[in-house]
């Protein structure tokens, strides 16, 4: 860098200094005031009746109705509660896998197994929804492979995918098939930051291979996996669209309807606009809450949250 | 990342016993991903007939056809889609790259004008969404109900892309880029000639990034485009593999009464790998530049 400060230089000097940079910034920063802040002001329509034929400007002012609807609908809160059951489902059954394969990962010596075990695991995580539980189908549906290995046997096929019981072992595999591999990345660069001295000192010391992972493996690992866990509670909301979105209509709303797939489907089969609104704006207000209360622990703790200054 | 080489000399030898259930371990790891992949592109390579024997997809390789293929390429619902998706994907990565390599470059300079507000706003949409409601009365005003552009401008720009380029950027040492600027080079210049020449694994990873999310995107189809002329291959592959409706594809397809029927399992599949070919295809080039990539956005973002 630079000996000067070159924040310290007048206005004029500096924008004509630095007016390409602006420019090169305008493009990306136009579209995301476009369509990342220019909407927010369209949930102005939670507190209204809208109507798409009136428009903003003419439609009538409720006040919080739609709000009080809401909370007085046993839908929105069966949504609500799916939505936390499977945020702490996957808390429990998720969360650790990719730590444990990260540690397997990370103790298979030879390069080129890792590499291509690595490579491989990666990468469901480039496939979409649609195809994750396309090949989940296959493999479980009704007429996929298990059933047809089931019924090749003289037992009756099975369909896990339509099954409500069993939804949220469902959902959570998927969600390991589809992501746990590519989890591990932030944990095997944990695992590589880790002193290489620290295992042979505790060699010496007589510690075996299980004793040196319980006291310099698993300690080297804890700061990622409280960020990782504090982010994970922020965003207790958002389970993800797409997958329940698929697969709303094959297991029932009782079981698969989460906060995002009402917002849609109220929306779009009532066409109540104000409504959807309104519940999407719980959504956001209550994940924001949320994203702030974990990045206030996460800095507690001594880590840096999901936003540091810079 | 470093990847050791040897066995430290203090490390013991794990036992028999341990190296087998590990192998074990990793292997079946391994085939639940490959698994899954083979049995589809064998049966979308089969022929009717094998498809029937084997009672469902098939596991054992006999005859090999391109039929399923060729049907789907014969023009129609399918054909339309690979190429509205191939052409979304194409547009729209060439976008968002372009203006994400801009504005990291532009916001990787220390003390430039304005540059913290401007990345507190990149950074802020980390917190919040607008929520579905509001984006739809957005891009309905717009006009962009029906278009491509809807699948396209909404998520052109990814903050969380833009940081990890940023953080790549600002890894380059500040002595190359000042002594471009004494012999005399503007913004654009150092960008084109001497940033981006040292950072092609990263703009390949961030641009595998976004054209992934091109190619799947589905959820933006559903929402925004109501004519099915429109639409993109996931949506297709929904709507005929995944709720097995009925398949117009050319004119060669079977009908009961002029009603199409639902498509062979071969052809299902065949949709399948369509929608899996292009990850397949780019992931082996870029996925070697991800760990570099990924993990400095995560630990200097």
């Amino acid at each position: 860098m630079t000996g000067k400060n070159p924040a310290a230089d007048p206005l004029r000097a500096r924008l004509r200094r630095d007016w390409p940079l602006l420019l090169m910034t305008a493009p990306a920063v136009g579209l995301l005031l476009l369509f990342h802040y220019v909407p927010l002001l369209g949930n102005v329509i939670a507190f209204q009746d809208y109507s798409p034929y009136v428009g903003i400007a003419e439609s009538p002012f409720v006040g919080f109705a739609n709000f009080q609807w809401l909370l007085l609908d046993a839908s929105f809160w069966d949504a609500t509660l799916n939505t936390l059951g499977i945020t702490a489902f996957q808390l429990v059954f998720y969360f650790p896998v990719p730590i444990a394969l990260a540690i397997l990962l990370d103790s298979v010596v030879r390069p080129r197994v890792r590499l291509l075990v690595q490579s491989v695991v990666y990468m469901p995580h480039f496939f979409s929804w649609v195809l994750v539980v396309t090949l989940f189908q296959q493999m479980l549906g009704g007429a996929g492979l298990v059933s047809q290995i089931l019924r090749e046997n003289g037992h009756e096929g099975i369909d896990l995918m339509t099954n409500p019981d069993t939804f949220l072992l469902l959902v959570t595999g998927e969600t390991v098939w589809k992501d746990a591999g590519w989890g591990t990345i932030i944990f095997l660069a944990a695992l590589a930051a880790i002193d290489r001295n620290l295992y042979e000192a505790a060699a010496v010391d007589g510690a075996g291979r299980w004793r040196r992972l319980w006291h310099i493996t698993l300690p080297g690992l804890r700061p990622v996996v409280i960020l990782l866990l504090i982010l994970r509670l922020g965003d207790a909301l958002n389970v993800g669209f797409e997958q329940f979105f698929l697969q709303r209509d094959a297991v029932g709303r009782d079981a698969a309807e989460v906060l995002d797939t009402f917002v849609y489907w109220r929306t779009l089969t009532t066409g109540e606009w104000s409504y959807g609104a309104a519940a999407g704006m719980v959504k956001g207000l209550v994940g924001l809450v949320l994203i702030l209360i974990a990045n206030k622990v996460a800095h507690r703790f001594g880590e840096q949250g999901i936003y540091k200054r810079t | 990342m470093t990847v050791s080489t040897a066995r430290p000399i203090w490390d013991e030898r794990p036992s028999v016993a341990g190296r087998t259930l590990k192998s074990v371990i990793l292997t079946l790891i391994v085939a639940s991903v490959v698994f899954p992949i083979y049995m589809v592109v064998l049966t979308s390579l089969s022929p009717q007939d094998v498809v029937s024997r084997a009672g469902g997809l098939v596991t054992v390789p006999g005859e090999l056809t391109l039929a399923a293929y060729r049907e789907l390429f014969s023009g129609g619902v399918v054909t339309r889609a690979v190429v509205i998706s191939l052409a979304v994907t194409g547009v729209g990565t060439a976008i968002s790259l372009s203006v994400t390599v801009l504005a990291a470059y532009g916001l990787s300079r220390p003390g430039s004008l304005l540059h913290r507000p401007l990345l507190f706003l990149i950074l802020a949409t980390y917190l919040f969404g607008p929520g579905m409601i509001p984006n739809y009365l957005l891009v309905s005003s717009l006009g962009l109900i029906d278009t491509y552009w809807a699948l396209i401008l909404p998520s052109a720009v990814t903050a969380f892309n833009l940081v990890v380029m940023r953080a790549f950027f600002m890894n380059i040492p500040g002595e190359i880029i000042d002594s471009a600027r004494i012999d005399g080079a503007g913004e654009f210049r150092i960008l084109g000639r001497i940033v981006l020449p040292i950072s092609k694994g990263v703009v390949a990873v961030i641009g595998m990034f976004y054209a992934v999310g091109y190619w799947n995107s589905f959820f933006n189809a559903v929402l925004y485009l109501n004519d099915n002329a429109k639409w993109p291959l996931q949506v297709v592959l929904r709507q005929y593999v995944l709720q097995g409706q009925s398949l117009v594809v050319g004119q060669t397809s079977d009908t009961i009464a002029g009603e199409p029927l639902p498509p062979s399992l071969a052809i299902q599949m065949a949709i399948v790998v369509l929608a899996l070919i292009p990850v397949l295809f780019v992931y082996p080039f870029v996925q070697r530049h991800f760990t570099k990539g990924v993990i400095i956005g995560a630990v200097k973002g």
